[in-house]
Order: structure tokens, then C-alpha cells, then sequence
């Protein structure tokens, strides 16, 4: 019982110090932001990685789970004879939840994990180490970029699977399944508002990009430097920005609508 | 040896503990400048961490440690930062960073330091590059790089910015004859070309006595001897014999501690 109690407190001490420790990380890679504004070629660099190549996978999910909304939307409404208000009913939940939600689980299995490994293994074969021996600071040189990338990825691939799977879900519900095209783009247009979805479409992926970045780029600088490590630190990674994000999504859900 | 120039890192009193188990114990040691000054021991006795130490990439428990008249332990970040400007380190490994090719490694210093333009420093790279003799591998990837080369790319990396000390950190490990040989030709040669102070950390007897001017013996987190390699080897110190003679038994025993061996074999026969 003590044993367990010891255990308990333990944990619960190895918990805040981690927490400590990722707070004082993020201050110290938001610090190197303003040195980044002067190069921004480093963070072109970590898009192309970061972003353009998680674009296949936010592409093909996006088409569908859109055809998907399509398929079960329209088994659904037709039943109400609303099967008009597809478009919306399509519109709405990429918009408002499954865009910014899945883009982010798919950016943390894509590039979180990728990120955590890269810098894990950088610090595994002392290059970090090697970087503050030439008196240049890992955090600002590696980290700023890849976190500012991250950052600058996430919402737009949010965008891009809303915008993706929307047509997915026009292909089966007008192509396939003969709901008329111009209720399916005209019910969208009345109903979909730039403030209240859009913007806290918007709002919610920028939160998701903050977040899973920030863990992944943490847990590849704190990662035990060796093999084992950065294989568990790849796995928390995407563990905990999944978590997260889902987490999070419910409490800006009911902060937002 | 000569006691008369100026130390270039002056080490006193040094004392460092990982967890519980004391890694220094109160070590006294001068690294004379211009020379190459070799500190070797038994794996495990911290000569690595010591490296760090001097770096100030870690603190250490008490004592004192001077590199060019300042004091290490004591430096704030941006000014620890410019001294290491002034220092050169190879990793064990060379630690290249595996996204660039050998010419922007050796390039990478410079740039992040310097505002020269492109022209200068690739006459600066190539000018490193030819010391180590790698002037033709500049576009390769450290990935494809065998281990010798690797270490030569990141000794060029280390005196990019000219700097005025260097210090190697096992840099015979698992190196074959002929890297061997060209790494310690190399160490020798830029020392004395450039001017620099070497330290080198090694338990690889013949290769680092044959170019150090000085050797320090650690064990058990003292120095246990120091002086030229040949002082060492006819040294009264029991533990320096067995050390830079490669004995299998002595000061350091071959055994185990265990019980007495006869009544550990008449236990068995008993049973």
C-alpha cells in the first residue's frame, strides 16, 4: 500500500516536472520566433516537410471521409425528405469538427511523430550537443522553425480537407445519389457563416497546430538519447497529441457554439 | 613540459557527481597552451563528461575551471556562448548533422556566425576541406561518409572559425589502421599549424602517447599520474604500469571481488 502510494506521488512528481520542463521549452522556442522572421528560408525548408508532404494522406482522407458524410447523410435525410440540405449537413461537420479534428490526428501520426523522431535521433547522435558546442542554440536553430511550421501547416490543411472532402461528398450525393446540385451548393452558401463556422474552424486548427507541434517537438528534445527512446518518445507523441486534441476540441466546441 | 608558459585551461579542485556516484573527486589539472595534452583511464572514469565540464555544457559540483582566464563555471549563456566560439569539439562520432552535405556542415559555422558572402566561405570551406584531405567529398551526404571520413569532416567543422583550443573526444574508437594513422597525423599537424591547445580524450595507449606532450591518467575520479608518456611508463605508480602497459592484472585486479575461490568450488562439491 505505501509502495503504491510512493508509486502514486512519484508519478505524479515526474508528471509536473515534464509539464515544467515543456513550458519552459515553449517559452524558449517562442522566444526565437522574432529571430526567425529574418529567416524565413529555415521555415520554408520545415513546411516542405512538415506540411506539403502530409499533404497525399489530408487529401485522400479528406475525399473520404467527405464521400462518407455524403453516404450516411443522405440515408439519414432522405428519411425526412430533407435530402436537399446535404450540402449543409456535409458543410457543417467538415467545417466545424472533422476538418480541423482529423487533419490534426492525421498531422500528428504524419508529422508529430516524423518531427519527435528526427530531432529524438539528433540528439541520440550528439548533433544537438555538437550545435551548442559551436555556441548556436539547438532550440532557435531546430526547434523555432519546425514549431513555426507546424503552426503555419496545420490551418491550412484543415482548409484543404474541409474543401476536399466537401467534394466528396457532392461526388456521392449529386453524382451518385441524385440530390440536385443546386441545393447542394445553394443551402451551403445560406447556411454556412464565415464567423460563426469558418472562423472557429479556423480558430480550432490554429489551437491543434500549437499543441501537437509544441508535444512533438518536445518530446524529440526530451527523448532519452538512445535507440529505445526514441522509439517511446515517437509513440507519446502521437499518443498525447491525439489526446489533446480531442480533448481540447470539446472544451473550444463548447466555448465556441 | 614547461611549467613556465601560462596554462590555457587551468582546472582546480574539480569535483562532479552523477546521482551518487562521485565521477571527480577534487581533480587539479593544467593544459598547457600550444601543446597537445592527452587524459586517458579505464572507460567509465568520466573523461567524456569532462570534456563537457570545460564546454560548460554541464555545471560541476565545486571547483574551479579557467579557459583562457575565464572562468567557465560562472559564465552567463551568451557569454559561455562566445567562448565556445573560441573552442573547437569532435564528437565521438562527428555528430555531422545528417541533412546537410559536407561542404554546408563545414559551412554551417561559418554561417550562422559570420555575414561573409557565399564566395568567402566556400574558399574557406574548400581551404578546411583540403587540410583534412577531403576536398573531393564535398557534395557527399554524411550518410554515405565511412567513420574515419565522418571525423574528418567534423574536424574541419571544428576549426572553422579558427578556433584556439580543440578538444577530441575518443576520436580512435573503432577506426581502422589507416584512419587511425591519418587521424593521428591530423591532430598533431593542426596543432601545431593552427596554433591551437589539443586536448584529446582516449583509452587507446600507443595512438594518443605517440602525439601528446602531456598525459593525464584518471581513476577512480583522481588523477592518478601525469607527465610525458615515457614518465608514465617507468613511473613507481603501480596503477600507471599496469595502465599504459596493458596488463591484465594488478592495481585494477582481473577478478571480480568474490570469496576465497577453494571454498567456493568445496560449497558446490558439498551440496
Amino acid at each position: 500500500m505505501l509502495d503504491f502510494i510512493q508509486q502514486l506521488g512519484r508519478s505524479g512528481f515526474d508528471f509536473f516536472q515534464r509539464l515544467g520542463r515543456a513550458n519552459i521549452l515553449f517559452a524558449h522556442i517562442l522566444g526565437g520566433i522574432p529571430g526567425m522572421l529574418v529567416r524565413i528560408p529555415l521555415v520554408i525548408q520545415q513546411i516542405l516537410s512538415v506540411g506539403v508532404l502530409s499533404l497525399l494522406i489530408i487529401l485522400v482522407s479528406g475525399l473520404f471521409v467527405g464521400m462518407v458524410l455524403g453516404l450516411q447523410g443522405y440515408n439519414t435525410l432522405v428519411d425526412f425528405g430533407a435530402e436537399e440540405s446535404l450540402g449543409v449537413m456535409v458543410a457543417l461537420s467538415l467545417v466545424r469538427e472533422l476538418g480541423p479534428v482529423v487533419s490534426a490526428l492525421l498531422f500528428a501520426g504524419r508529422a508529430g511523430s516524423a518531427l519527435t523522431a528526427e530531432i529524438g535521433l539528433m540528439k541520440a547522435t550528439e548533433q544537438l550537443s555538437a550545435m551548442e558546442m559551436m555556441a548556436i542554440d539547438p532550440i532557435r536553430r531546430v526547434l523555432t522553425p519546425r514549431f513555426l511550421a507546424g503552426f503555419i501547416s496545420m490551418p491550412l490543411l484543415a482548409a484543404i480537407f474541409s474543401a476536399v472532402g466537401v467534394l466528396g461528398g457532392h461526388f456521392v450525393g449529386v453524382g451518385l445519389l441524385g440530390v440536385d446540385e443546386g441545393a447542394y451548393w445553394s443551402q451551403m452558401q445560406d447556411s454556412v457563416d464565415l464567423y460563426d463556422d469558418i472562423y472557429n474552424g479556423v480558430i480550432k486548427s490554429l489551437v491543434f497546430g500549437v499543441v501537437v507541434t509544441w508535444i512533438a517537438v518536445f518530446e524529440g528534445y526530451d527523448a532519452v538519447p538512445t535507440s529505445e527512446g526514441v522509439s517511446r518518445a515517437t509513440t507519446r507523441t502521437v499518443v498525447h497529441s491525439s489526446l489533446a486534441v480531442l480533448g481540447l476540441d470539446f472544451i473550444l466546441t463548447a466555448i465556441m457554439f | 613540459m614547461t611549467d613556465s608558459a601560462e596554462p590555457l585551461v587551468e582546472i582546480r579542485n574539480l569535483s562532479f557527481a552523477r546521482g551518487d556516484r562521485m565521477i571527480f573527486d577534487g581533480i587539479d589539472m593544467d593544459i598547457q597552451q600550444g601543446k597537445v595534452t592527452a587524459i586517458m583511464g579505464p572507460s567509465g572514469t568520466g573523461k567524456t563528461t569532462l570534456l563537457r565540464l570545460i564546454g560548460g555544457q554541464i555545471k560541476p559540483l565545486t571547483g574551479t575551471i579557467k579557459v583562457d582566464g575565464i572562468e567557465v563555471t560562472e559564465l552567463s549563456r551568451s557569454a559561455l556562448f562566445q567562448l565556445r566560439k573560441r573552442m573547437g569539439m569532435l564528437f565521438q562520432n562527428g555528430a555531422l548533422l545528417t541533412d546537410m552535405n559536407v561542404y554546408d556542415n563545414i559551412a554551417f559555422p561559418i554561417r550562422e556566425h559570420t555575414q561573409l558572402s557565399e564566395k568567402v566561405i566556400r574558399t574557406l570551406v574548400t581551404m578546411k576541406l583540403q587540410v583534412v584531405g577531403l576536398r573531393g567529398a564535398r557534395e557527399l551526404m554524411p550518410s554515405e561518409l565511412s567513420g574515419g571520413m565522418a571525423r574528418r569532416v567534423a574536424m574541419a567543422r571544428a576549426i572553422a572559425l579558427d578556433p584556439m583550443m580543440m578538444m577530441y573526444d575518443e576520436p580512435f574508437t573503432g577506426q581502422d589502421p589507416i584512419s587511425m594513422g591519418v587521424l593521428v597525423r591530423l591532430i598533431r599537424e593542426l596543432n601545431d599549424a593552427l596554433g591551437l591547445t589539443s586536448i584529446v580524450v582516449s583509452h587507446d595507449i600507443e595512438e594518443a602517447s605517440s602525439i601528446a606532450d602531456t598525459i593525464y591518467l584518471l581513476s577512480g575520479g583522481k588523477v592518478v599520474a601525469h607527465g610525458s608518456a615515457d614518465n608514465l611508463r617507468e613511473s613507481g605508480s603501480e596503477w600507471a604500469k599496469q595502465f599504459m602497459n596493458g596488463l591484465p592484472d594488478g592495481p585494477v585486479p582481473f577478478h571480480y571481488p568474490a570469496n576465497d575461490y577453494a571454498e567456493d568450488l568445496l560449497a558446490g562439491a558439498k551440496k
